[in-house]
């Protein structure tokens, strides 16, 4: 397909700015979106993607500036109104209904009914049945959704969306919580939209994703927009630099110094799933003071599920594990955060933060008892350990009593992990540490692991992003089906050893070794 | 850009702010408004043996409503209060007369202080029968708290097979008099029940406000996952509070017995309503995480001299239960515009600023 026409604009902001409490998310912005195309839209975290999607998809209002839809201006007083104008939109959070089926969730306000107004059951879940099958997803369109995994979830936020038949589609971070192969799957979906003249934006941390699928980029900084270019144009570089105004990016670099005695083991953790079989299947490894072990995985492998157990989360969970040569006997998490363990759990809005509480309560939550003299906690120093953290990690926020919820992402993850540190670990685990947050942030993740490892710490950490399991870690260790089937030096790995460990025990469905990185 | 824009969005915002404040204060200033009202309205409404009076009726209210606003904060609620204060006050009123028959003969009699305190037992452990169905066997605090207040009744009205336990003087020669004091006794001018309640509610406060406990009360009800994985034992969280709640519930039995001088098995029906409307009133948000002791209170006070107050002007008290459920629906929806207008202002501010 020759690029060398220009796109028909089919949708344009004029000067749009939008003011929340708190923060200007979007300052006079234009931004253009064009037919049969996908228009990417990059930005560190808070930097206003979502709010300006949120516009186009009219879940917010602008508080200045006009949207023209092909030419004519519109104004949408709901998403209701904007999905009658054919705007869809998969959102970064999952608005899902957990407790509907898979079906229900993507025909919802739009029922199919027959002739008495009864919903018909039968033709909503073929219906959805053909919308999953062109995502591979193998998902049942009759279970519940708060049944799937967040990866699958993300799947029938996707299949929800395309089946709105929609002229322009906002896709906000739809790759966040997918497999490699599930990756590839959308791209093909995404591929087979853009043929029939759909108008993709498409909002994504991950680089290389965008540089594959993008036609048109626009780069957001600080609500405003920096750079608007065609993607055949720009490199690499010139994002980062559009995005976070310097080249500083990548991984922290490794300081080449040495792992020292054994700090954790995990013997034989088995974890029986609720549908029978195991989530994790007799998991044995072992991790020195200051390495960082990777766990690679695509969804679904276990990885969670493993760290859940080792924090003493399930009841159910067999095996042992030992801290320093020391077999660890409690059983309840809040004693074995006292033996030095710590999670930094994936979904931060469930299970990270308590949005309604300060930012400092968030910060010490999980260590108030180092603060408290008997029952009564010392102010000053709970103070004083809350600023420490906050230079340390260098979380952005005016003032520590601020509501959390108020941060942006990235921050809001540096809070977790502040929270984690603060109740003096020895073995951090952490589940996805860089998930839905923006360059610089994840820069100064990556930055504070490697110098938590310099510091002694062992660190766990599970990832499904390849680039990152490959530049961060010591050793590489490779889950599959709840069962461990690799394990790496960082110097015999290889991108295509790990992919193939990755796709072990999986059935012979062919999508799963295209998923070769490039 | 000159100073001439500004100076005129200043006032606007500043209006706004205003408006905030007075939202804020809204409990503080239904109970001035209250009192200015009645004072003019009824006569003798400002002397001082009215306002005891009414002191010692809202102190009631306000121990129940303590307890209450702990547990709506974890995001539970605890509707049994009202039948533990009828089941502690017959198990006081029983004790004072009959102590305990040993059934070889001879019979335990308690003095007044052992006998306030196998009550405020027995109220703590009927709040540990909550917690436990809660957290061990995952009933809906709803409904486990529901079973409770009739297991509670039931067994309040076996207890004297319906009767009342009259005429709690006691006898010298058993040690159990002196039981009337907790409810017609006076410190430094203040009746005892008074006291009670001040100490309570300083501790409460300071446990809300500066104890580990406090703060894991608050993020139980902000997000009860969250609070588990970052090592909260939030079991043991629950079990206090529905603990606390029914010592409070104790104390409140303790000292209606001891004003009336006698224990009746009913004492204490529909309390739970009072005190869940307090807490509300007072700015707890029945989806847990947000409450203060200090707002408690006030509005205990707010629903008891409104009642109090319409009765000395003689209003039917058919009325008086329209008034109440007006100003809590008031309150409530005042609650949601203010924060409403809280995001306003602060998205005006930051216009301002860019």
């Amino acid at each position: 397909m020759s690029a060398e026409t220009e796109r028909e604009i089919i949708l344009k902001l004029e000067d749009v700015s939008k003011v929340y409490s708190g923060t200007v998310a979007v300052k006079h912005a234009n931004f253009e979106v064009r037919r049969g195309a996908v228009n990417v839209l990059v930005g560190e975290n808070g930097a206003g993607k979502s709010t300006l999607m949120k516009i186009i998809a009219g879940v917010e209002r602008p508080t200045a500036g006009r949207i023209l839809l092909e030419g004519e201006e519109v104004s949408f007083a709901s998403s209701g109104d904007a999905v009658d104008r054919g705007i869809g939109m998969v959102f970064q959070e999952l608005n899902l209904f957990g407790n509907l089926s898979v079906a229900e969730n993507i025909f919802a306000t739009r029922e199919i009914t027959n002739r008495f107004r009864k919903i018909d059951r039968k033709e909503q879940e073929r219906r959805a049945a053909e919308f999953l099958e062109r995502l591979q997803a193998g998902i049942r369109p009759d279970v519940l959704v708060e049944d799937l995994r967040i990866g699958q979830q993300q799947l029938v936020e996707i299949a929800k969306a395309v089946s709105l038949d929609a002229r322009i589609l906002i896709m906000d971070e739809p790759t966040s919580a997918l497999s490699a192969a599930e990756v590839e799957i959308l791209f093909k979906v995404i591929a087979d939209l853009k043929a029939r003249g759909v108008a993709i934006v498409y909002i994504s941390h991950r680089l290389e994703e965008l540089i594959r699928i993008g036609d048109y980029i626009t780069v957001l900084r600080d609500g405003r927009i920096t750079g608007q270019e065609k993607m055949k144009n720009v490199d690499t570089q010139w994002i980062v630099r559009q995005m976070i105004g310097s080249d500083a990016k990548d991984f922290a670099k490794a300081d080449g110094h040495l792992p020292g005695e054994e700090i954790f083991r995990a013997e034989e953790i088995c974890l029986p799933r609720a549908t029978g079989g195991l989530a994790v299947d007799h998991v044995s490894l072992s991790l020195r003071a200051g390495e960082i072990l990777g766990i690679y995985g695509l969804m679904g492998a276990g990885r969670s599920e493993l760290f859940d157990c080792i924090m003493g989360r399930h009841v159910h969970a067999t095996g042992s594990i030992f801290i320093a040569g020391k077999k660890v006997r409690e059983r309840d998490t809040t004693r074995r955060i006292r033996r030095g363990l710590a999670l930094i759990p994936e979904d931060r809005q469930r299970e990270g933060l308590v949005s309604i509480l300060s930012v400092a309560s968030n910060l010490t939550l999980a260590s108030l008892s180092r603060f408290a003299r008997l029952f009564h906690i010392r102010g000053a120093e709970e103070r004083q350990a809350v600023t420490g953290m906050v230079r340390e990690l260098a979380i952005k926020v005016a003032d520590p009593a601020q509501e959390v919820s108020s941060l942006s992402g990235g921050n809001q993850q540096k809070v977790v992990i502040g929270k984690a540190l603060l109740t003096g670990p020895k073995v951090l685990l952490m589940d996805e540490p860089s998930r839905g947050i923006d360059v610089g942030a994840k820069a100064d993740v990556f930055r504070t692991m490697r110098k938590l490892s310099r510091d002694g710490l062992g660190i766990l950490f599970a990832t499904s992003d390849l680039d990152e399991v490959m530049a961060l870690s010591d050793r590489i260790a490779v889950m599959s089906n709840g069962k461990l089937t690799g394990m790496f030096d960082r110097a015999e790995a290889t991108e295509a050893a790990i992919v193939a460990a990755s796709a072990l025990g999986h059935g012979p469905a062919g999508h799963t070794e295209t998923n070769v990185h490039d | 850009m000159t100073d001439i824009p500004a100076k005129a969005a200043a006032p606007s915002a500043s209006n706004g702010s205003v408006l905030l404040t007075l939202m804020k204060l809204r409990t503080f200033i239904a109970l001035i408004a209250v009192l200015v009202f009645f004072s003019i309205a009824a006569p003798n409404f400002l002397s001082a043996a009215n306002l005891i009076l009414m002191a010692k009726h809202v102190a009631l209210n306000a121990f129940l409503a303590m307890g209450m606003t702990f547990v709506i904060i974890t995001g539970g609620i605890d509707l049994s209060v009202g039948s533990i204060v009828g089941l502690c006050g017959m198990v006081a009123g029983y004790l004072v007369l009959n102590g305990i028959d040993l059934q070889i003969g001879y019979t335990i009699y308690f003095n007044v202080v052992e006998i306030a305190l196998i009550t405020l037992a027995v109220g703590i452990l009927i709040g540990a029968v909550n917690g436990l169905l809660i957290t061990r066997l995952n009933v809906a605090p709803f409904i486990a708290t529901l079973g409770v207040l009739y297991v509670s009744r039931g067994l309040a009205l076996l207890s004297s097979d319906g009767r009342t336990f009259p005429n709690l003087v006691g006898k010298p020669e058993l040690g159990t008099t002196g039981f009337g004091y907790l409810g017609a006794g006076k410190l430094l001018g203040l009746p005892v029940s008074i006291w009670i309640l001040i100490v309570v509610a300083l501790g409460a406060a300071y446990l809300a406000k500066y104890t580990p406990l406090g703060r894991h009360i608050f993020a139980v009800g902000g997000n009860e996952r969250a609070a588990r994985i970052s090592g909260v034992r939030v079991n043991m969280v629950k079990m206090f509070v529905y603990m606390f709640s029914g010592f409070c519930a104790a104390i409140v039995g303790l000292i209606i017995s001891s004003e009336l001088m006698a224990s009746h098995p009913a004492t204490g029906e529909s309390f739970e309503l009072n005190a869940i409307a307090a807490a509300v009133l007072g700015g707890t948000s029945m989806s847990g995480g947000r409450g203060t002791i200090g707002g408690t209170i006030v509005g205990a006070f707010v629903i008891g001299i409104l009642s109090d107050g319409l009765v000395m002007m003689g209003v039917s008290s058919f009325w008086q239960m329209v008034i109440k459920g007006l100003v809590i629906i008031v309150a409530v929806v005042v609650d949601q515009a203010q924060r409403r207008l809280q995001s306003r202002v602060t998205l005006m501010q930051m216009a301002k600023v860019g």
